[in-house]
């Protein structure tokens, strides 16, 4: 009966179709709802990238329009300290954070998905911090890490050091504390994820490896970590665009600066230092633009090409 | 061992884990808080509980600080975002799914690519523009880079394609139009991508703070994470107890947000990957 009204449907519409000539909407209509969208996407995407692009090959400055220069940007950044302290920051970053990123995140899925009293609780509070903005993360942070924070405080109260440990005013420390911060605002995130793809992994399989024997280190390794795979690269990728992207935790945990000398300051950090303010050098920070984008496209293609590799 | 006491240890370990993560994900932000509610006359570290809990602090950030200002600020460009990322991302999302246009398949591959252009990575030049179009220092110029995102419209294409052809053909065949079609039939059947936008736009407008620090000079103008900023770098206060306060306010109305509509914020998370 309605298999039939369907089809009676259909065959009316390819009637009106035949008739008028017309896939029932004229060929701009589509474009007319996409208008909004496309505007502010050539206007704030297309047409920026394309302008980095070309200022990235003068020597425009804030104030003032450039002539052209070639290349003369880049070689100035691969021979500026400042380029290599900032993207070695930047790498370290990715380094250190995108393994934490994959792995915690699982290894918290994994405990808050058996469905038992108080379960959505905890996922919830494991979430917290991702809805909380950078900014008071931060905040949050620092007075956890401050050379009169919490820390601090127990470890001197416990006798654990005699000094402050300089967690936000040594440039290496506060690299390490921005991650740790970096971490703790990605896992939740990351979680929900992982609890996506964990969803889709057959109990039987579980059920049958217990009865083979093998324990739940064992299990965990042998049949959740092959299954979610493809969820680990994805994680992966994701973790490292957004590792290439950190700014914020710098700038509130460490100052304007960017840590003492501005020795823990990333390649975002230094392109707005460079770019911006009254001296701000456009053409030199949109070459640093540039090959920001440049090591972001490597480590995506990268997370692509190892997916494809893991399909096949 | 019997398999009954097994299960149960496993049971408490699973649940010593949980309260022990409970601890590093909660520990950090419900410290925060009990600063803000220290007493004025008591030391920070007398205890863990302050034994005269006060809303003074909150009293006194709000005095010291223009904190309902930014707050305004922040709201002003939550709705421009909130409306134009709703109406124009499910406009799109419309286009991009219905079959049977020509260019579809290329304005979709163009649109996911700029996903691939990190903002950081284009910010100077987006300023540049903004400042073309003499939208520096203004609220509007914090707003419209991100009146409409790619990831939204992905979203709204999503939650479209999974309307079912005959709902429409049926509505053509009553003689209702294209835009008739989109307001009556397809944003009813999306009220839940539309939920989810309307979410993460005000996130989005509520959390930032690069953008809003590259464009906005003056303080009268600033968002609440940019009042935030000067609040943490103010010579005029190293009381920490303050500074919690005006944290605690910024993440408190967020935080009830969440509890309130929790299964929007974990339907938006993976949501924007692309189906093809």
């Amino acid at each position: 009966m309605t298999a039939d009204a369907g089809r009676h449907r259909r065959k009316a519409l390819a009637a009106m179709e035949a008739e008028t000539g017309l896939v029932h909407r004229r060929w701009w209509t589509p474009y007319l709802f996409l208008a909004p969208g496309l505007v502010m996407v050539a206007l704030f995407s297309l047409w920026p990238f394309v302008n980095t692009v070309i200022l990235s090959l003068t020597d425009a400055q804030i104030l003032r329009g450039g002539t052209f220069v070639g290349l003369d940007n880049y070689t100035r950044a691969f021979a500026d300290p400042d380029f290599w302290t900032a993207t070695g920051n930047s790498v370290l970053y990715l380094v250190v954070v995108v393994p934490c990123l994959v792995l915690l995140p699982l290894a918290l899925a994994v405990l808050v998905q058996a469905e038992i009293p108080g379960i959505g609780f905890f996922r919830s509070a494991f979430y917290t911090p991702v809805i909380a903005s950078a900014v008071v993360v931060g905040l949050i942070w620092q007075w956890v890490l401050r050379s009169d924070g919490l820390v601090n405080t127990v470890f001197r109260k416990l006798s654990i050091v005699s000094e402050p440990v300089p967690f936000l005013t040594d440039s290496t420390m506060l690299l390490v504390s921005a991650m740790i911060v970096t971490v703790w605002k990605g896992l939740g995130y990351y979680m929900v994820f992982y609890l996506a793809a964990l969803g889709n992994v057959s109990p039987s399989l579980h059920e049958a490896a217990a009865l083979d024997g093998a324990g739940p280190v064992r299990r965990f390794f042998s049949i959740t970590v092959p299954q979610v795979k493809p969820m680990m690269l994805l994680v992966g990728t994701l973790s490292a665009i957004s590792a290439l992207r950190v700014f914020t935790e710098i700038y509130i945990l460490g100052g304007e600066s960017g840590g003492p000398g501005g020795g823990a300051r990333t390649l975002p950090f230094l392109i707005r230092q460079v770019g911006l303010g009254f001296s701000g050098e456009t053409g030199y920070a949109s070459a640093l633009s540039i090959l920001l984008f440049l090591l972001t496209l490597v480590f995506s293609l990268l997370g692509r090409r190892l997916s494809k590799g893991d399909e096949s | 061992m019997t398999a009954a006491p097994r299960g149960r240890l496993r049971l408490a370990v699973r649940y010593a884990t949980l309260v022990l993560m409970l601890v590093v994900m909660l520990g950090p932000i419900v410290w925060q808080f009990l600063t803000s509610i220290r007493g004025r006359t008591e030391n920070v570290y007398d205890g863990v509980l302050p034994a005269r809990p006060t809303l003074d602090n909150y009293v006194l950030v709000a005095d010291s600080f223009p904190l309902l200002q930014y707050v305004g600020n922040t709201l002003v460009v939550a709705v421009l975002a909130i409306t134009s990322n709703m109406l124009f991302s499910a406009m799109g999302g419309y286009a991009l799914s219905r079959a049977g246009w020509k260019g579809r398949k290329s304005v979709f591959t163009v649109l996911v690519a700029t996903l691939m252009f990190p903002f950081e990575s284009v910010m100077i030049s987006m300023f540049l523009t903004v400042r073309e179009m003499g939208l520096v220092d203004t609220l509007v110029g914090v707003w419209l880079p991100g009146a409409v995102s790619v990831l939204n419209i992905m979203i709204m294409r999503s939650a479209f394609l999974a309307v079912p052809k005959e709902v429409e053909e049926s509505a053509v065949l009553d003689g209702a139009g294209e835009w008739t079609r989109f307001t009556r039939l397809f944003l009813p059947a999306a009220k839940g991508a539309l939920a989810v936008v309307c979410i993460t736009s005000f996130m989005g407008a509520w959390d930032d703070f690069l953008w809003p620090l590259l464009v906005l000079t003056n303080s009268d103008h600033y968002t609440l994470q940019l009042g935030l900023k000067t609040l943490a770098g103010a010579t005029t206060t190293n009381d920490q107890r303050i500074i919690a306060a005006g944290a605690m306010a910024a993440l408190l109305p967020i935080m009830l947000l969440f509890f309130a509509l929790q299964r929007f914020f974990f339907k938006g998370v993976g949501e924007g990957a692309v189906k093809t």
